[in-house]
């Protein structure tokens, strides 16, 4: 099974990560190491798109809420876009949707 | 009633094969409804998950089982582990999520998901481990779908 993980240069200051695939107890480190890259290579604004995403589990909340709070403790933010509601779901269950900005597009992301 | 039993070694990779199967078994033999796959797919997966990471902190490498039990209106799955068990209510709880220090717990999150995406959860804890049974109640027609119900009794008229 593959994680796809796709990097792109959003508009200042913003970097996009873009993930295909299922997220669970076996893909999730590769999504850490990812993030983990980003932060220590500056990108300190970081939207996670999980539009391509088939299956989230709590390994891969846990892993969202580690690159959080790296972020954030290094002033910086990461943001998600998210608009499938069995994703959405998972995030709402948990009560994450009051920790994370959830955006319906990238744009919406970056306009914020 | 037909009842599947499946065996994984205990590794993170084959869990992905477990929502595989349990989540074509269940549409096929249309066990729930359609809307709720997604709902036992996650929750098996946690389980799973769960199983594997006791395997792992006593360095056994006996098989994870996952056996599926469908009954009359409904679909019972029971994953069973060989770890040193655990009690779901003496984890530790963790700091409401609007509160910053959530962000110190990365875990935690799978035994709360499970009990509320399932009608029923038990965790069965012993000596030689711990089962977790989840239990999805109700066929495709759950869910007050009205024009389901009116099918269905078309359907019963024909036969």
């Amino acid at each position: 099974m593959e994680l796809g993980l796709e990097v792109a240069e959003g508009p200042a200051p913003y970097t996009v990560l873009a993930v295909k695939g299922e997220v669970d107890v076996y893909t999730a480190p590769r999504l850490r190491e990812k993030l983990v890259e980003l932060v220590s290579q500056g990108k300190h604004q970081i939207i996670v798109d999980l539009e391509g995403v088939d299956f989230l589990d709590s390994t891969g909340l846990g892993v969202l809420v580690g690159g959080l709070k790296r972020l954030r403790s290094n002033d910086g933010d990461l943001s998600l876009v998210c608009t499938q509601s069995r994703i959405l779901k998972v995030f709402e269950i948990t009560g994450l949707t009051k920790v994370f900005s959830i955006y319906d597009s990238v744009d919406g992301a970056t306009a914020s | 009633m037909y009842q599947f039993e499946l065996q994984i070694p205990p590794s993170p990779e084959y869990i992905a094969i477990v929502r595989l199967v349990v989540s074509s078994l269940a549409s096929a033999r249309r066990a729930v409804a359609d809307e709720r796959v997604d709902d036992l797919k996650l929750a098996v997966s946690e389980a799973c998950t769960n199983a594997i990471e006791a395997h792992a902190s006593v360095g056994s490498s006996e098989p994870v089982t996952i056996r599926v039990t469908e009954g009359d209106e409904r679909l019972e799955v029971e994953i069973t582990d060989r770890g040193p068990g655990f009690l779901p209510d003496a984890l530790p709880t963790h700091p409401p999520v609007t509160d910053p220090a959530r962000l110190n717990f990365e875990r935690g999150l799978g035994i709360p998901l499970i009990k509320t995406l399932v009608d029923a959860a038990e965790f069965l804890p012993s000596p030689e481990g711990t089962t977790v049974r989840i239990t999805l109640y109700g066929g495709p027609s759950d869910g007050g779908d009205e024009t389901s119900e009116i099918l269905r009794a078309v359907l019963a008229d024909d036969e």
